[in-house]
């Protein structure tokens, strides 16, 4: 008998998506602007969705105030290239480490709320800093403003070397956080977060300092977070308070994404992503009608089914494609 | 004097966060949920309210007695049927589906009302004014603000004289005993949702009469009522009151210095109060 944490489907998984990283990563050299373009921003919600889940799903801190660094981070991106005059790219990982930096205090304050009310405090969070931003005027204040031409020439040789660059670091921040969120899970302070997810109690009954737990997850995820932000906003190359900080955009079909595909599960994102960006592309010209059929869609899954739609296969299959949970394996006796 | 002005417009304006927060307060002190579609529910209500006037051509005010039963109404039915699934120690459940229902209902009104802004019209009631000293005082402000004491006052009354309000305390500190004590939770949280928007309608017509609105205004709504209830402390409908009021202060105060700097103040006066007392300024007793 061992016990182990892998299984054969986890191991098909990984090949496969080794396979399918490679046909991803050779997208100029196949795919259309357009279909570039869809799939750039498939990756950044998927990037978006990976750390949401990470911090509603197992550190138990449900945000609906992600977009607040969704937007520090794009403006970072902005700031830091006219200003600071620095390549858009090392712009990026700044507004990283500025989005960790910025989230230590907004952190100290809204761990002083509890449950639903913290949910809420980050809301009053991402408003603070849209606010805030809308009084730079050197950022064009309210109406937001565009990246400089020179600085948009400086990326790279052309539109199209441009638009490869940033499907290439979509790719890789998706791969990035993916990748980062696995093998923290993976690690010990991994297993603690998951011990607090099963129970708060008993986790902190084995010595396991919560605060501080849920604090490193929160700061991880708001660096990474900001990162995607600032892509997003890479692509866009253009800027406003109201589309950097817009609750629906980045914030509630993240949400959506992630109940969906089954919350507290690394599948669940992807698989949610999935199903949202197939909705989006067969229901999108019905304009509002597609985000209530989308809103209801969660409701019926949260009551219904709250293991999302990873949590339904996996309850008939037994799969697991990412090794995460441990498992015991009974070796057939020998003769 | 124009300060002075300034501090007794936004106490005024505090009167109408303390209408938004009332019904959030009420429903979290009672079932430990907090609705994220609450400000989506005040612009609903000031949309009922709208139709009313159109369909009958009454005054504003009068439209309340219809839009008051209708939310009451839709109020016992949402929680009976949806929101009574989501209740348990997870906190997620509740969470998420009233996220889900805001963003239904955003999107119905947009359907059904256009993005175009509406206002409720009162006709001479929103601009006639008082002398109060050298102050002058709207009328609509005051009436508003006196409703929120009625209200407040009201709710206080039912939650410690009358045998409804019984059920709501017993419900609210311990479910399975109260279970036992013969007093259906299930229907105590649906009358609890009923008496919630009923108090939203009347903050929505409020609303509707003192600005415009359109179907993305319910977030704003949302976010005050949730600062005047923290500012307040939890579980205190009067310490509401006294946190909407300082929103409200902060708010016309900021303005003053600089008209973007409106909102900002009243965010920022919110996070001191976090940082300084975070349980709150008027914390009911724990027990």
């Amino acid at each position: 008998m061992k016990v182990t944490r892998t299984s054969r489907s986890a191991k098909i998984f990984t090949v496969i998506s080794l396979l399918a990283l490679l046909i991803l990563a050779a997208g100029p050299y196949w795919a259309g602007r357009a279909d570039m373009r869809l799939m750039s921003e498939i990756f950044l919600y998927l990037a978006l969705a990976s750390l949401w889940n990470l911090m509603a799903g197992y550190a138990g801190l449900v945000s609906v105030g992600q977009q607040a660094f969704v937007g520090f981070g794009g403006y970072m991106l902005f700031a830091l290239t006219i200003f600071g005059g620095l390549p858009p790219v090392v712009a990026i990982a700044g507004a990283a480490v500025l989005g960790s930096l910025i989230a230590i205090p907004t952190a100290v304050l809204i761990f002083r709320l509890r449950g639903a009310y913290f949910a809420i405090g980050t809301w009053v969070m991402a408003e603070v800093f849209r606010l805030s931003f809308a009084q730079v005027s050197s950022l064009g204040g309210g109406s937001g403003s565009s990246l400089p031409v020179g600085i948009v020439r400086s990326i790279a040789n052309g539109r199209a070397a441009r638009e490869a660059l940033s499907y290439w670091l979509a790719l890789g921040i998706v791969i990035l956080v993916i990748v980062a969120v696995y093998l923290f899970l993976r690690s010990r302070q991994g297993l603690a977060l998951t011990a607090i997810r099963d129970n708060e109690l008993a986790a902190s009954s084995l010595g396991i300092d919560i605060w501080r737990t849920k604090f490193v997850v929160y700061i991880v995820t708001a660096g990474l977070t900001s990162m995607v932000g600032a892509l997003i906003f890479f692509q866009k190359l253009r800027i406003s308070p109201d589309a950097a900080f817009s609750v629906n955009d980045w914030t509630a079909f993240v949400i959506f994404i992630v109940v969906i595909g089954g919350i507290g599960t690394l599948e669940g994102p992807i698989i949610g992503t999935l199903v949202f960006f197939a909705l989006r592309e067969t229901l999108a010209d019905l304009g509002s009608t597609y985000l209530i059929v989308l809103g209801g869609v969660a409701i019926v899954i949260m009551l219904k089914a709250p293991k999302g739609v990873w949590g339904l296969i996996r309850a008939r299959f037994d799969l697991e494609l990412f090794s995460l949970s441990y498992r015991v394996e009974i070796e057939p006796k020998e003769k | 004097m124009d300060w002075v002005n300034a501090a007794v417009q936004g106490m005024l304006l505090g009167g109408l966060y303390a209408l938004f927060a009332a019904g959030l307060s009420l429903i979290f002190g009672v079932m430990r949920l907090v609705n994220i579609a609450h400000g989506d529910l005040i612009v609903l209500a000031s949309y009922l309210g709208l139709t009313v006037v159109w369909a009958l051509d009454v005054h504003p005010l009068a439209a309340l007695l219809i839009v008051v039963p209708i939310m009451a109404l839709l109020g016992y039915v949402l929680q009976r049927v949806v929101l009574n699934q989501t209740l348990g120690d997870d906190l997620l459940p509740p969470l998420l589906v009233t996220f889900g229902l805001s963003v239904i209902i955003q999107n119905l009104l947009l359907q059904g009302y256009t993005a175009d802004p509406q206002k409720l019209n009162a006709g001479s009631i929103e601009t006639a004014s008082v002398a109060v000293g050298s102050l002058q005082l709207g009328l609509l402000p005051l009436l508003t603000f006196v409703t929120a004491i009625v209200v407040i006052a009201g709710l206080q009354w039912m939650f410690y004289c009358t045998e409804l309000g019984r059920g709501f305390r017993a419900v609210s500190d311990n479910q399975e005993i109260a279970q036992l004590m013969g007093l259906n939770r299930r229907h105590v949280f649906g009358l609890a949702m009923a008496l919630a928007l009923g108090v939203t309608a009347i903050a929505g017509i409020f609303l509707g009469i003192r600005t415009s609105f359109d179907p993305a205004a319910g977030a704003g709504r949302l976010i005050f009522g949730f600062e005047a209830v923290i500012i307040g402390g939890l579980g205190n409908l009067w310490g509401t009151l006294a946190g909407g009021v300082i929103l409200g202060i902060a708010q016309t105060l900021g303005a003053k210095i600089d008209p973007g700097y409106q909102l900002l103040a009243g965010h920022i006066a919110f996070l001191i109060v976090l940082a300084v007392r975070p349980q709150g300024l008027f914390p009911r007793v724990s027990g």
